[in-house]
């Protein structure tokens, strides 16, 4: 197994006007180059979790190691250098004025000298397909390619991690599905470590491995496989259940013999078609 | 008439002007500011109108847009001409109609301080139409920076101007959302007495105003995630560049002023 980037040791974490804990007893790794989905109900403290992880926050107990480096207030510039952040509203994280200047705040904050920038902002632009929007105004922009410009911000930073807090919750699904093909991409190519925040269990399901969270605490950690056998369980979590795994249940309360997960729409349609053929 | 007014509107396009450094727009502006007040008589006042119309010639923009978009403030020009030729008492009466006198110094300094008033709205407006609005707060920011060592926040103060230029648009689309939310729902806010009008306001300021808050908060966030902590230690991506033409435009200025000196009674 690679080293952890990312660890967390019993994290408790309260905000300073709450009543309750919002996170309790908190703990995971996350390995090099995994892709890790957090999926949980609404409040059960999944943003948190990631702004602790930046050093927005810092834990009341516990610890958070990020690439080897222990995360307290000395050191939380050094670790924000390896994460970049995404967040759900595509309008309120775009800084600059333009597509360009927005990827650039970034690279002014850490005193990248000028002729480094314009290199790095072009190539980041290019790896998200938007480097003929160099000029644009944010407003001339759909909330997709917002997104993408978010990304190329956190790219030509060159993280190690991203992380995406609900980054796709607010497109529709064609634009989903064009930014997590996008990171999924970026990842291979880059070798990034991905901690996706998520109420779509289908993206979910294409993760490496799944964290789910329920009321401050680690509920469960497994593959998606693992994940989804739990079935009713995450229901009652309030969590929904990804389309073919509700459509495999639904074939086998009518009694068609299914055996196993199906995780996509095409394993279950290729099971479905060849199951005749098994008899 | 909203969408032709063009004070303070930037109008895209490539002329000499469009092309000169933000910085020697703005010091270019607040020097003719200060040395329209020098002219005095009708020489001095034509040489200053000569050289308006040659910056407007050079900015690629005509005197009847300019007249036509600035309709408003054409109008309190005229107004305060009006109250100027009745009200001044001094020289000698050209017209005496019982209930009003026309003083010859009165029209005199009523053309005089209307001249004075369209060349400076006129030189204000060039600069605005001619410069993106980002290029004049990087000029401001620049021209600020010397006052770091008083501890001005030059640099913070350039940051807002600029994350409030980038959020117009967003908070007039917002705005214009909410209005019809509200509408949907049998608000009226375009009819009925002003006191009505006020009050179905306050439903659309209430939502704005939670939302402005929501986006600062992330906006924050998001700022300090991608390492903002100030402007110490930060580069510039919008790079400043110095040209000849950029003296040139700032010599022409010390040209005028010797000839309003000159001309001066
Ligand atoms: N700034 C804050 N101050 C006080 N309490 C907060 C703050 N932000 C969140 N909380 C509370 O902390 C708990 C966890 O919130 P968090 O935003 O982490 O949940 P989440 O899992 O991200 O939910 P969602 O799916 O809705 O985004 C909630 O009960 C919430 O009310
Ligand atoms: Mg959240």
């Amino acid at each position: 197994m690679k080293k952890p980037i990312i660890s967390l040791d019993s994290i408790t974490f309260r905000y300073p006007n709450s009543v309750h804990d919002v996170l309790k007893q908190v703990s995971f790794s996350i390995h090099e180059g995994e892709w890790v989905a957090i999926v949980g109900h609404n409040g059960s403290g999944k943003s948190t979790l990631a702004k602790l992880i930046n050093g927005l926050y810092f834990p009341e107990n516990g610890e958070i190691h990020i690439a080897g480096i222990k995360l307290d207030n000395s050191t939380v510039w050094d670790t924000r250098k390896h994460i970049g952040m995404v967040f759900q509203n595509p309008d309120n994280q775009f800084v600059g004025t333009t597509v360009q200047d927005d990827v650039a705040f970034g690279l002014e904050n850490h005193g990248v000298p000028y002729e480094d920038m314009v290199k790095r902002v072009i190539g980041a632009l290019k790896q998200v397909k938007m480097d003929d929007f160099l000029n644009q105004e944010p407003h001339h922009l759909s909330g997709g390619q917002k997104q993408r410009v978010a990304i190329a911000s956190v790219l030509a930073l060159r993280p190690d991690i991203i992380i995406l807090d609900e980054a796709t919750s607010m497109l529709d699904p064609h634009g989903r599905e064009e930014i997590i093909s996008l990171v999924r991409q970026l990842k291979e190519v880059q070798g990034l470590t991905v901690l996706s925040i998520t109420h779509d269990l289908e993206e979910a399901a294409k993760a490496d491995r799944i964290i789910v969270m329920n009321d401050g605490e680690v509920f469960q950690t497994g593959t998606p496989d693992e994940i989804f056998k739990l079935g009713d369980e995450l229901v009652k979590l309030g969590l929904d259940l990804p389309f073919p795994i509700k459509m495999a249940n639904t074939f086998k309360e009518q009694g068609v013999p299914l055996q196993g997960q199906y995780l996509t729409e095409e394993e279950l349609v290729i099971e479905l078609w060849t199951s005749h053929f098994k008899k | 008439m909203m969408e032709k007014m063009i004070f303070g509107r930037y109008i895209p396009a490539d002329s000499i002007a469009h092309r000169l450094d933000p910085r020697a727009k703005l010091l270019f502006v607040f020097i003719f500011i200060g040395i329209i007040f020098l002219a005095n008589n009708g020489w001095a006042y034509g040489a200053a109108a000569a050289f308006t119309v040659l910056s407007i010639w050079l900015s690629g923009v005509t005197i009847r847009f300019l007249i036509k978009g600035l309709k408003p403030v054409m109008i309190i020009i005229a107004i305060t001409f009006v109250l100027q030729i009745f009200f001044a008492r001094e020289g000698d009466i050209i017209v005496d109609l019982g209930f009003v006198t026309i003083y010859e110094e009165g029209v005199r300094q009523a053309i005089f301080i209307s001249t004075r008033f369209l060349l400076l709205v006129f030189m204000t407006s060039l600069l605005t139409l001619t410069t993106t609005p980002i290029s004049i707060t990087d000029g401001l920011e620049s021209l600020l920076n010397p006052l770091k060592k008083i501890k001005f926040p030059a640099h913070e103060l350039a940051l807002m101007m600029s994350i409030a230029l980038r959020f117009i648009p967003t908070l007039m689309d917002e705005t214009d959302k909410v209005m019809k939310a509200q509408m949907a729902r049998g608000s009226d806010m375009s009819s009925g007495p002003l006191k009505d009008r006020l009050k179905a306001v306050v439903p659309l300021m209430i939502p704005l105003f939670v939302n402005a808050f929501k986006r600062a908060e992330d906006l924050a966030i998001a700022m300090e995630v991608r390492g903002y902590r100030g402007g110490e230690g930060r580069t510039k991506y919008r790079l400043l560049k110095w040209h000849g033409r950029d003296t040139l435009a700032l010599l022409s200025l010390v040209g005028l002023t010797v000839l309003l000196v000159l001309l001066r009674g």
